[in-house]
């Protein structure tokens, strides 16, 4: 909730708000009068101080009182007493008017009801402004004024706040229309962002989501996004700063993902789904401007990927013949989540003539054996993001997610044979003595197998269009302690 | 929303604000040793002169110099020389004259 200025107090009697701007409040013009001789009355006149006629009025040509007391329709009427609310009639009703005010006889030529006009103080014109001066105290953040001959982009540009593309100009108005996004306060501390180790609040995620080009009800899964990655056993510090080509991907389960239209079905992956683009933007730009997390800087990715500015997807829970990655991971159904895995940019698996689940699970792990190197295990967590049609043929033949999951462990134990550096004439491979085992491996790894994945190590997902056999494969970073673990995250209203 | 061409428009820090909201100068050198200094003469009259001396005292000094001129100095510097300067020199002294 975003705190108010503090609202004008409400005189005792009757109170009505009323524009000349509105036929109705002009035909209720002898009305007032009429209450006048017999009430205590206090008209506010939105728009014409000198309306109505015969009526002394209070300007509220600001519209203070109005805003702060929520009138939406003229002519409202109220009755106060010692400063609170007790009733209100919208337009007029000459019953209601009658029983709010103990005045009989109202108007007997007017006709029984005739509805009101929208207030000045929620004209769409006019809310904007409006909130900025009532609401806009709330804000802490710096303000900086932009010389008028200074285009805003290039301002914003000139100053490093951007990712290299247009950000949306971060106004009060804004902002304060992003925080409507979320119920927590705009103070509220949600993270501290490495590398500087900043406290990060709503209202600064706001902000950096209102440049993203995100909507107001995308804001919780943004805020998500920053506390899961802001935590240490996500390890956002080191995944800048890694020269691997990572950063941190969002997938988000629950109802949520439906509601603003996230994209987790044809093109999950690609550009088009204003959700999925802008959420995965809006925490790299926190990281970048809250946590000064920059690249050429502190991020020193050899290669980066074009998922960097961004990557956030949904998982297709619909369609899945599996439960969502978030219950997957200890949260009950049905919950809004967010799960933050520190990924490279996806790649495809094709299989197009697996019909068996075997088979398909053989192509599955001959290509995540593949992964960074043929010869290096354990060192990295995967996502495997399948589509609907390779998920058929699983569904089909009665596989669950941990028949699956089991099936790829085995197929993926490789031969330590296989994996010693020099094998297959490359030096890279597994290390063996003393260095293998300060990794916690065997001295030799003649005779054993080594499974690619850790367990858990592989995240498998539903997502992706209804046509095509194919599925995708994420790579991660150094899983564990000494690099980042998957973090998921309940999605706060 | 519309903003009025005539009015500024006013913008929230969307940063950690650690550093001043003006945008900070370059630290000042502390040394010109192995730095290549560029002399920048805007087309005004007599800056030239100015530089020539300039340049002389810098040579004296073992400084490494080179010279840029804009074509006019009524206009801003072309984005070459811009490039030029921010990419051969660790430093550059323009010279205003009349």
């Amino acid at each position: 909730m975003i705190p108010r200025s503090t609202a004008p107090p409400l005189p005792s009697g009757i109170v009505a708000f009323v524009k000349r701007d509105c036929p109705t409040c002009e035909l209720v013009t002898p009305v007032l009068a009429q209450i006048a001789k017999q009430a205590s009355l206090t008209v506010y006149t939105q728009d014409d101080p000198g309306f109505p006629p015969g009526v002394e009025a209070v300007d509220d040509t600001s519209l203070a009182v109005s805003w702060h007391h929520d009138i939406e329709t003229v002519p409202t009427l109220l009755r106060v007493q010692d400063g609170e609310e007790r009733e209100r009639t919208l337009g007029w009703h000459r019953g209601d008017w009658e029983a709010l005010t103990g005045v009989s006889g109202l108007g007997p030529e007017l006709p029984e009801m005739r509805p009101g006009c929208g207030s000045l103080s929620v004209a769409p014109d006019r809310t904007a402004e409006l909130a900025v001066k009532f609401e806009g105290s709330a804000l802490r953040a710096r303000r900086l004024e932009l010389a008028s001959l200074e285009d805003p982009n290039e301002a914003m540009f000139d100053r490093g706040w951007t990712d290299g593309l247009p950000v949306v100009p971060p106004t009060e108005a804004r902002v304060l229309a992003m925080l409507k996004g979320t119920t927590r306060a705009p103070h509220e501390v949600v993270a501290v962002v490495p590398p500087d180790l900043v406290e990060c609040t709503v209202e600064k995620v706001a902000i950096n989501a209102v440049m993203a080009g995100c909507a107001p009800e995308y804001l919780p899964v943004v805020l998500a996004a920053v506390e899961a990655a802001c935590t240490d056993t996500f390890n956002m510090h080191g995944l800048l700063a890694t020269t691997m080509p990572v950063g941190p991907v969002i997938i988000v389960n629950g109802p949520i993902g439906q509601r603003i239209g996230m994209n987790a079905g044809r093109n999950v992956f690609g550009q088009g789904n204003r959700a999925n683009s802008t959420i995965g933007r809006a925490l790299q730009l926190v990281v970048r401007n809250v946590g000064g997390g920059r690249p050429g800087d502190i991020d020193c990715a050899t290669h980066g990927n074009p998922g960097k500015v961004g990557f956030c997807f949904a998982e297709d829970e619909e369609g899945s013949p599996w439960e969502p990655l978030s219950v997957h991971r200890g949260l009950d159904p049905g919950v809004d989540a967010v799960t933050l895995f520190p990924g490279e940019g996806p790649r495809c698996v094709i299989d197009q003539l697996s019909r068996d689940p075997d088979s398909l699970a053989r192509s599955f792990a001959a290509s995540l054996r593949a992964l960074y190197h043929p010869k290096l295990v354990l060192g990295f967590d995967c996502i495997l993001a399948i589509a609907p049609d390779h998920a058929r043929v699983f569904q089909e033949a009665g596989w669950d997610r941990a028949r699956l999951s089991g099936r790829l462990f085995e197929l993926l134990q490789i031969p330590g044979q296989e994996l010693r550096r020099g094998a297959g004439d490359m030096a890279e491979g597994m290390p063996e003595g003393k260095t293998g085992q300060a990794l916690g491996l065997p001295a030799s790894l003649a005779g054993l197998t080594l499974p690619k994945f850790k367990p858990g190590g592989l995240l498998i997902v539903h997502c992706g269009g209804g046509a095509g056999l194919f599925s995708s494969i994420i790579g991660g970073w150094v899983s564990g302690a000494i690099g980042s673990e998957p973090v998921t995250r309940e999605i706060q209203p | 929303m519309n903003v009025p061409p005539d009015k500024p428009i006013i913008v929230l820090d969307p940063t950690g604000e650690r550093r001043p909201a003006t945008r900070q100068r370059l630290d000042r050198l502390q040394s010109l040793s192995g730095i290549t200094v560029g002399l920048l003469d805007i087309s005004k009259p007599r800056g030239n002169v100015f530089l020539d001396r300039v340049q002389e005292r810098l040579r004296e000094r073992g400084v490494e110099v080179k010279r840029y001129r804009k074509p006019t100095f009524s206009k801003p510097a072309p984005v070459n020389i811009r490039q030029a300067i921010a990419s051969e020199c660790g430093a550059v002294i323009e010279a205003l004259a009349d």
